[in-house]
């Protein structure tokens, strides 16, 4: 790939010194070995370093990147910047507070993940090893244990936009499948009771914007319907 | 008062459960009575008084009323939850959607066993 120049349209709010948000235009020159988005945003973080965004492993791990890239959610560092439609639309992810530019309050969104307890729950004393799986329980877990928080589903989620503090969220019930799933797990019960409320589990109106922009190739909207499924089987 | 948040009100399954079975009773009796119509002799009044005077037509459009008022409770709810923040206003608004299904249920059967 030779050298290009990208055109970019970047969402800009420092609340010290702006009375508002604008978007700001903004074009950088590529080199050859610039893949991803996130290589193009460290290259206009020289040119204007008053620009903030978070990053970190820039492999897709950290999820530390997600941002709106021309109206749908993704990670920077895993979004080839040639494949984008210029110019490239950089926004906040949507539904949190701004702290600055592209960097956003994930408070309210930890506190979901936070009240599903993402944790092994198992009061019995630890086996000298480990507590075992058969391949078939273990197999359960895949598409679940892979989640890295980047926050990507939940800010795309309209369920989330209106009802942040009551509704958990694409991610935060991902994640509480992926315990209630867990066969070593012994608080199945208090799981399904913590999720049986009309906003933290039935505000999902299986909109599935979270299966189009996860990252990982989730499925938070299968997890939810087997969260579902378990509740009606204890209940009938 | 100080401003608590709490959430956990432990209902929602049977709601949610009952939305999916009035919608599939729903979809089965609209089926039914589009083919009644169909297989009418003749689009007149008398020919409508004589299909809705049979006790079974008229079970099954009771129970098609009780499935839409409350499938409409269940949506209409979700949408004073999804989109009105304050508790006072969305109570005053549960109740008067509450008050209109119930209304409208006896007015439909007021309208079948008129017939």
């Amino acid at each position: 790939m030779s050298k290009r120049t990208v055109q970019f349209k970047i969402y800009r709010y420092d609340p010290d010194k702006d009375a508002a948000p604008y978007m700001q235009d903004i074009s950088v020159e590529l080199e050859p070995a610039d893949k991803k988005l996130l290589d193009a945003m460290v290259r206009l973080k020289a040119k204007d370093d008053s620009l903030s965004f978070r990053r970190s492993c820039r492999e897709g791990v950290c999820g530390s990147d997600a941002i709106n890239i021309n109206g749908k959610n993704g990670l920077a560092c895993l979004t080839d910047v040639d494949d984008l439609k210029q110019p490239v639309v950089l926004r906040p992810l949507p539904g949190l507070p701004v702290i600055r530019d592209l960097i956003v309050d994930m408070t309210q969104f930890f506190k979901q993940y936070h009240s599903i307890k993402p944790y092994l729950i198992n009061d019995d004393p630890p086996p000298e090893r480990e507590r075992l799986q058969s391949p078939e329980e273990r197999e359960e877990l895949n598409g679940l244990y892979e989640c890295i928080l980047c926050a990507c589903c939940s800010t795309a989620c309209p369920s989330f936009w209106w009802n942040p503090d009551k509704f958990v969220g694409p991610s935060g019930l991902l994640n509480a499948y992926r315990f209630i799933a867990d066969t070593r797990d012994q608080a199945i019960n208090e799981r399904l009771d913590n999720l049986e409320d009309p906003y933290r589990l039935f505000r999902c109106h299986t909109i599935m914007n979270c299966i189009d922009v996860c990252p990982k190739s989730l499925n938070p909207t299968r997890a939810i319907g087997k969260i579902k499924d378990l509740m009606v089987r204890r209940a009938i | 008062m100080v401003n608590r948040h709490a959430v956990g009100a432990h209902y929602g399954l049977k709601d949610w459960l009952a939305q999916r079975a009035t919608a599939i009773y729903m979809a089965l009796f609209t089926l039914f009575f589009a083919v009644c119509t169909l297989c009418m002799p003749e689009f007149s009044y008398p020919a409508w008084v004589e299909f809705l005077a049979s006790p079974s037509v008229r079970f099954f459009a009771f129970l098609f009323v009780l499935s839409l008022c409350y499938h409409a409770w269940i949506g209409v709810r979700d949408i004073w939850m999804d989109y009105v923040k304050p508790a006072g206003a969305r109570l005053a608004l549960h109740l008067v959607t509450l008050f209109l299904l119930i209304g409208y249920a006896g007015w439909a059967v007021h309208i079948l066993w008129r017939l």
